[in-house]
Order: structure tokens, then sequence, then C-alpha cells
């Protein structure tokens, strides 16, 4: 009964989350012309030269996708200010990371399907060739997002509650993130763009250690950081 | 959260001069350590009397290096053992961390510019450094915006565990980054001629460590007195009723 | 900020708790219901301890704050589908068309909260403690904002909760309504409990026993 209740929780989380999202959809469409108009800033800022921005397509692409999905932690956590749920949500029985767990989800299907739009506008600016190594290239998209929306939406929970919050996230979550970014530009690059000696394997070996090491940290400590 | 013990005697008399001795005592000490290193130490091939900078640059990133350590072990014993001290001892480690993580990237930056001509060398370790600032930037900024005393503690003791769990991770892929496309050129610091002068400065830069951390401990009790006093005396008369 | 509370709510039992703004009562309530660590004190919350068994309290306690805790953005049905799934129970619509007629909102079921009157709201938060089933039920400020009929369903919940042998604590400015309610009426004066009024009586164990509290929230 134990585990059925925790998924049950977990589930229902994330789907009230989900809904309000769908229902609302002014948070996703915001974000992802957010993630337009930032691939086309990097655009102007690094171009007109195609070389030059094909030397930083993927640069540019990975940080689009964490420049725009930030936007999307705080929102998940005022949600609950708004409606004034955030004490009965702690209220109901069972852990709190169950709580932490279903905002994941949701801001992982949120975030990914972000990328689903910003990929391949991305791919059509910048002339990335996408299409043939598409399950690596879904691969690193999908675990590098992982960690991005794990440390994401542990530190909204905190900074969504003080003042300044559009500040102190990006302050907090992106000095975190230097060694997803660094992993997952150089695996893309690998996928896309070839992958003579080899480093690929190493880059997403880093990835995949950094989502297990946050997964297991954000999970232990969530508790201190809704808690009392 | 624990009673803590009477801050009484750390207004004592008798300690501020014995503190007083301790300065100069410590500073007696980085001046024999410097002196010991700029007068046995040989001029670099390329860097000349530019390398003695190191002395005072290598010292201060291990110690920050060691601050961090503090902080991370207080963290974790605030959110189990929930004392108060535990959370005062992460931030001023925290506090002192970020001056010399600070003083390491200056001295890095001033080291390299006559060295190649540029400001900023990208060099895995400088660049890892600035991370790990930012990082204890975002700690102190997150302490700045919370005011109830317990949740910042909670908060604070999280996010700096989280933060020095990264800290072996970003210096790893840093590396990898950097040295997957040029050389490495940072400065050597390897050189046997080196060591010693190496060593002793960085104990001395400990004692200094120790003793700014104990400072600023110091201070964020006595800052907690007349809060825990106030409370201290609203509750000793308790209304017996029902 | 709470100094030194001392408090024994007996089961079946209703207390109302007086006091002026910033006299701690909210804070009070938020210790009792696990979302505040009191600084000093023990709180017993139906035999459990309040600081070592938090979750059993929490499964025993319901606390109907200033807010209410509804989305909205999810209809009437979809907030107690997911009170009823976050209780790890099914989200069975005949419930929860059950508990929205017991609030008198038989027909909103499918209505988005957001076109909800604030009485309506309100209601629909009665509703969804009630899928909570608690034995001790916390209220502050129940009757703010409630048309009479509202005002009644409280009432009734209240009674409700006596006669199944759980308490109630009421915090509210009320003072005609809490003796109409309560079976004891207490004060939260300077941070501390104040007896109040012919129906106190001398502290006799029970089920709820907060001894010298303290916190700030």
């Amino acid at each position: 009964m134990g585990v059925r209740e925790a998924v049950s929780r977990v589930l229902a989380v994330a789907w009230k989350d989900l809904l309000t999202e769908r229902r609302t959809k002014a948070g996703f469409n915001g974000v992802v012309f957010m993630s337009a108009t930032t691939l086309l800033m990097f655009g102007f800022a690094l171009g007109p030269d195609p070389a030059a921005i094909r030397a930083a397509a993927v640069g540019m692409l990975w940080l689009t996708v964490l420049l725009s999905g930030a936007l999307a932690f705080n929102r998940s956590y005022e949600l609950e200010a708004e409606a004034g749920a955030f004490d009965a949500l702690l209220m109901y029985p069972g852990g709190r990371w169950a709580i932490f767990a279903g905002k994941l989800l949701a801001n992982l299907a949120f975030v990914l399907l972000v990328e689903a739009i910003t990929v391949p506008l991305a791919a059509v600016l910048y002339d990335l060739p996408v299409l043939a190594p598409l399950p690596g290239l879904i691969t690193v998209l999908l675990l590098g997002t992982v960690g991005f929306v794990t440390l994401g939406t542990y530190y909204a929970a905190m900074a969504s509650r003080v003042r300044a919050r559009e500040v102190l996230l990006p302050l907090l979550l992106f000095p975190m993130l230097v060694p997803l970014l660094v992993a997952a530009v150089g695996a893309t690059k690998a996928v896309l763009v070839g992958d003579p000696m080899g480093h690929g394997a190493g880059w997403i070996k880093l990835i995949a250690a950094f989502d297990i090491i946050f997964l297991v940290g954000t999970f232990m400590t969530f508790e201190y950081v809704v808690g009392e | 959260m624990v009673e803590s013990e009477s801050p009484d005697r750390v207004t004592d008399v008798s300690t501020e001069s014995a503190r007083v001795v301790w300065v100069f005592v410590i500073l007696a000490i980085l001046a024999a350590t410097q002196a010991f290193g700029f007068l046995t130490s040989p001029p670099d091939r390329d860097m000349g009397h530019l390398q003695k900078i190191m002395y005072v640059h290598v010292p201060a990133a291990w110690n920050a290096f060691l601050a961090f350590v503090v902080v991370l072990a207080a963290s974790v014993l605030y959110l189990w053992k929930r004392d108060d001290r535990y959370d005062l001892l992460a931030a001023s480690a925290a506090e002192v961390a970020a001056v010399l993580t600070a003083l390491t990237i200056a001295l890095g930056s001033i080291w390299g510019r006559p060295t190649w001509g540029v400001w900023w060398t990208w060099d895995p370790r400088l660049t890892s450094t600035a991370i790990l600032l930012i990082i204890i930037v975002g700690y102190l900024a997150l302490r700045g915006f919370v005011d109830e005393p317990e949740r910042r503690a909670r908060w604070s003791a999280a996010v700096g565990i989280l933060g020095a769990l990264n800290v072996p991770i970003v210096y790893m892929s840093v590396r990898w980054w950097r040295t997957l496309h040029q050389p490495q050129s940072s400065p050597s610091t390897v050189d046997p001629a080196y060591a010693w002068g190496l060593r002793l400065n960085a104990i001395a830069f400990l004692l200094v460590m120790i003793y700014l951390v104990r400072a600023r401990y110091r201070a964020a009790r006595l800052e907690r007195i007349p809060e825990m006093a106030a409370e201290r005396e609203a509750l000793s008369g308790s209304v017996k009723n029902v | 900020m709470l100094r030194g509370a001392n408090l024994t709510v007996r089961p079946g039992e209703v207390v109302a708790i007086l006091g002026r703004n910033g006299s701690g009562k909210t804070t009070l309530l938020r210790i009792i219901a696990t979302l505040l660590r009191p600084t000093r004190g023990t709180g017993v919350i139906l035999g459990l301890d309040l600081a070592r068994d938090g979750d059993a309290v929490r499964r025993r306690v319901a606390l109907l704050g200033h807010t209410n805790a509804i989305y909205p953005d999810l209809t009437a049905a979809e907030n107690l589908a997911f009170a009823l799934r976050m209780l790890g129970r099914p989200a069975d619509r005949a419930v929860i068309e059950n508990a929205l007629g017991a609030i008198g909102l038989p027909g909103e079921a499918d209505t988005r909260v957001r076109g909800f009157s604030a009485g309506m709201q309100r209601r629909l938060a009665l509703a969804r403690v009630g899928l909570l089933d608690p034995r001790l039920l916390l209220l502050d400020e129940p009757y703010s904002s409630l048309d009479p009929e509202g005002a009644e369903l409280v009432t009734a919940r209240i009674a409700k909760m006596r006669d199944a042998g759980g308490s109630a604590m009421v915090v509210t400015h009320d003072v005609v309504r809490a003796r109409r309610i309560a079976d004891r009426v207490v004060a939260l004066d300077g941070g501390r409990v104040v007896p109040c009024g012919p129906n106190d009586y001398p502290f006799n164990g029970g089920a709820t026993e907060l001894s010298a509290l303290g916190g700030e929230g």
C-alpha cells in the first residue's frame, strides 16, 4: 500500500501541475517564444558569417534551452502560492519527496516539450544536421534535461519564496549547471558533427553521473527545503 | 533548536588581549614565510620574480578550498544536530572562503597578464575557481534574502551541501573541457625549488584563515545574543492555566 | 510570537481561541499542524509526540487556514480528486459528488473554480477538509468572508467533529460565535494562553497537551 500511495501522490502532483499549465497556456507559449527569440538573438550576435554560427551552434542551442527552461521552475511553486495551497500540500500524509518528484516530472515534461520546438528551430536557423543522428541526439537531450530540471525544481523551491526570485534562481542554479553545460555541448557536438576521438561516450557518462549524484542529493535534502 | 551555551565568555577582557597577541603572532609568521619564499626561490625561467606571486595565490587557493570543506561539514552537522552554532560556523567559513577565492582569482589574473598578455586565460583551475566563487556568492545571497533564522539555516545547509558536492565535478569537467582543445596554460608550481616555500606559506595562510573564521563566528554569535536573551526572558515566566 | 503557551484539549471538545492580531494564534495552529517547528516546549497531539511523529500527526490533523488551498484553474471536482489522490485514495466520482453536495455546491462539479465567489471557494475548502477526515480540526478564522449559510456549514462541521469524538480548535475574532460553538474559550495574550470565562476548568490530562510552547511564525 505504501508504494502505491506514494506513486499516486507523485502522479497527482504532476498531473495537477500539467493540467493547470495546459489550461493557462500563457506559460508555455511565453517560454517557447522566449527560446525562439534567444536563438535569433544569438544568431545576430555571432553571425552573419555562417561558419561562425555553425561553430557556435551547439553552444547557442544549449544556452537557449537553459535560459528559457529556467523560466518554468519558479512558476511551478508560484502556482501553490497563488492558491494558498503550500501548507495544505505539506500537510498531506507521506514524505515530502513526493511533492518534489511530482513537480520534477511536470517540469521535465514542460521543458522537453519546449525542446521539441526549440531543437528543430535551431536546426533550421543554424543549419544543424539533426535528422541522421536523431536517437543519439535525443539521448543527450534527455539526459541533460533531467539534470537541469532536477536542480531547477530544487532551487526554485527556495528562490520562489523570497523576494528578488528572478535574480536568485539563476544565481543559485547556473553555476551549478556548468559541468552539465560543458558535457552536454561536448556530447551533442560529438553526436551531430562527428566524434573522431571518441570523446562523446565520456561526456555522456559525465552527464549520467551528474544526474545520479544530484537526483540523490536533492531527494535526500528536499525535506529540509520545504519542511520545518 | 538547542539552547546555546552562555556567550558571556566571548567578551571577557583577558580573551581580548589574548586575541591581540594572536594577531601579532600570525602576522609575524606570515611575514616570515613570505620572506622565506621570496629569498629562497630562484626566479622562474619564464616569469622572473613575478613567480613569487604564487606564494599568496596558491596558499589562498588551498585554504579557500579548506574553508569550503568546513562549510560542507558544518552544513551536514547542522542538519543532523540542529544546533545554531553549526549554521553560524558554516556562514563564517563561507565568507572567508569567498574572500580567499576572490584573492586567488585576482592574483591568478594579475599573474597571467605580463606572461601571456591577457587578463584571463581560461586556465581550467582558474575558471573552475571562478565558478566556485559564484557558488559561494549564491550561498551568501540566499542567506541575505531569508530573514527567519531557522529557515535561513536549513536552506543554507542544503545549498551548501549541494554546492560542495559539485566542486570536484566542476574541476574535473572544466579540466577535461580545456585539455581536449589546448595544452595547459597555467604556470607550473611543481618545481621542487618552490615546494618548501609553498608549504610554509600554506600553513601561515591556514592560521590566517582559522583566525578569520573564528573572528567572524564570534561576531555572528554576538549578533545573536540580543535575540536569544529576549527570548529567554520572555519565556522565563510561564503561566499555569487550564 | 508564542512565549510559553500551555493548553490542553480533550477528545470530543471544542476550544475557541480568541486574541488580537499578532498574539500568536496562527503560530499556535501551525505548530500543531507540524508546519512550524516550536523553538521550545513540547506538544502531544492525540497521544503522538509533535516532534517525533510528525507524519502520524499530519494524518490525523487538518488545518483550515486563511487561504483556501484551492487551485483556481482546476474544476471543483478536480480539486477534490487531487486531494483524494494525495491521501492515497482513488478519485471516486461518487465520493466527490457527495462531498460537493454536503457543502451546497452539487451542480458545480465541473466548473472551474476561478468563476466561484469567495463564499463558494471557502465552502469548497471545507469540502476538501471534510475528505481529510481528521480527528483534530484546526480552524483559523473560519467565519470570515462567509455568508450565513456558509457559517452554518462550518458550525455543523465542528459539531460533527465533536459528535464523532474528535476535537476542534477554532481561532476567531467573533466572541459571540465562539461562546456559542465552543465548550471552552481561552485567549492568547502576550504569547501565552489565558483562561477566560466560566467554562474553564483546571488542567486535567487529555488527548492533546501543549506545554511551554514557544515559536515564531
